[in-house]
């Protein structure tokens, strides 16, 4: 040093690792990777209790009795452990904390997402389309990304609404036309029997089958599970999952309309 | 080949940027990309305007320096870098538009140029290994078996050219992250920084304001490296079981 002045480097201050979140849900939920896959996991729980209620849906083919008989019984589930519909209402509280986890990590990564982006590009991205290269087959078409990827959020929104309406209409009888507590089957005909209930209804399962088409295998992106030996059958079970499950709750407001079930 | 070419224009950070439309005359479909836009910056210095800014370096694909949105599609149409795309991929008279990385953490310095040192702060967060290194070690002083070794080349690859934030919808920025993080923790020379190594990356990554993963596979398919999607699926995989051993 030719003034004689020492220049001190704090090196133990800038090769230090920087400090992180001490818990692990912490680390999770402060990270964009992490709240992925808090979403993931919810989504998870979601679609199973998906395929519980479908599948409970069914029964209305069976008559008002058995279809009556069997919302009664779920809130006999786990007696005399539990108390007269503690069962249902535990898992009302799984499925309202999954609703608001994986809405509010939606909706914060959306806007992180969107100011990520603030310029659009002025020259739209095209679409699938063949690539003009000719000595490389494995190229022949550039993959993009899925009709059902591109609406996850606004999908998301409608399902969200459709969640509020539907307790209204079927859980607190708020909407319901008919409103007869304990008569489920009767409550069910009566909101199919109104052209809007049936036209709500039916978007949102399209928007439903959208959203798992993309979501249970994005979930197993991003939860670390899909191998590229995987791939083909997670896509694979993801639209069989998406189908089933839109088929089979269409399946109710289809049977009222064509007068199968009244 | 005659064609017309509409370019984004930027003066500076500061300006507000506008497309210009240039129309070039007597391209050869031989030449590169960049050797067109050459001629069309030499007609421009001759005429006395300011010629086009763009990043270029090497010109043979390894670098990762170039790189522009053209038609919408990061590097073109073709998959691969800017300088290695080829004017007879295009027709006489054709109209294209070129635009730069468009990305809150890629801001624009002039032109077509941007501002990528978001990810050479992403590598310093945790891109390297901790052991010395100085002269070549002994090839055999650490076995790495082939597979591993295999992995870690093919995310070895990325160049950091950024085409994969261009072509994400959200800017992000996880196959670039994604392939160093796998490259380095696949080998048994990464292991020590196995857990701190996709912390902090992954935290940098989030920190320079790269939007996160909706898993719509459009930076695989824009990476003139060919860095798979499944990169990003084995650094989510990384990443939680990081955060549970703290």
């Amino acid at each position: 040093m030719a003034d004689g002045v020492l220049t001190v480097v704090p090196m133990a201050v800038d090769t230090r690792t920087d400090r992180r979140p001490s818990s692990y849900a912490g680390i999770l939920w402060h990270s964009t990777v992490g709240k992925k896959t808090a979403m993931a996991v919810s989504g998870i729980v979601m679609l199973l209790y998906l395929v519980a209620h479908m599948l409970g849906n069914l029964k209305i083919f069976f008559g008002a009795v058995e279809f009556d008989g069997y919302a009664h019984w779920l809130r006999t589930i786990g007696e005399p452990f539990l108390h007269h519909e503690w069962f249902l209402w535990i898992a009302r509280i799984v499925l309202l904390a999954a609703v608001i986890v994986h809405a509010v990590a939606a909706y914060q990564l959306s806007r992180r997402d969107i100011a990520a982006r603030p310029t659009k590009y002025a020259h739209p991205s095209p679409g699938r389309r063949p690539s003009r290269r000719r000595f490389a087959p494995q190229v022949l078409f550039k993959k993009r990304a899925s009709y059902a990827t591109r609406t996850m959020r606004w999908g998301g929104v409608i399902l969200g609404l459709f969640i509020v309406w539907h307790i209204l209409d079927l859980t607190t009888l708020t909407v319901n036309p008919h409103a007869a507590a304990g008569h489920p089957y009767a409550n069910v005909v009566a909101t199919f029997s109104t052209w809007y209930g049936n036209v709500i209804y039916i978007v949102a399962m399209l928007a439903l089958g959208l959203h798992i088409r993309h979501g249970f295998w994005s979930a197993a992106q991003t939860l670390g599970a899909n191998r590229p030996t995987r791939d083909r059958t997670l896509k694979a079970v993801a639209n069989l999952l998406a189908l089933v499950l839109t088929v089979g709750f269409l399946a109710v407001p289809v049977s009222v309309m064509t007068g199968v079930v009244s | 080949m005659n064609l017309t070419l509409r370019i984004w224009r930027q003066s500076g950070p500061d300006d507000a940027g506008r497309m210009t439309e240039y129309d070039v005359r007597d391209i050869s479909p031989e030449m590169s990309f960049l050797e067109m836009l050459d001629t069309l910056n030499e007609e421009l210095i001759l005429s006395g305007d300011e010629p086009v800014a763009f990043d270029h370096d090497c010109r043979e694909g390894i670098c990762g320096a170039c790189g522009m949105v053209i038609n919408g599609e990061a590097h073109g149409p073709e998959r691969t870098t800017t300088c290695q795309l080829h004017m007879r991929h295009f027709d006489d008279g054709d109209t294209i538009d070129i635009e730069p990385w468009r990305a809150s953490a890629f801001p624009v310095v002039k032109d077509l140029v941007v501002d990528r040192t978001a990810f050479d702060r992403i590598i310093g967060a945790g891109g390297y290994i901790t052991a010395p290194t100085g002269s070549a070690p002994e090839a055999h002083a650490t076995p790495v078996p082939k597979p591993a070794a295999d992995t870690a080349f093919e995310h070895a690859e990325c160049i950091g050219c950024g085409a994969c934030v261009a072509a994400c919808p959200n800017g992000s920025a996880m196959l670039f992250t994604s392939a160093k993080v796998v490259h380095l923790n696949s080998l048994p020379q990464g292991a020590p920084e196995r857990e701190s190594r996709v912390l902090d990356m992954v935290g940098r990554m989030d920190d320079e304001g790269f939007g996160g993963c909706t898993n719509t596979g459009e930076c695989a398919t824009a990476c003139p490296k060919g860095i798979p999607l499944f990169s990003i699926t084995k650094m989510n995989r990384e990443f939680v079981r990081a955060a549970r051993k703290g």
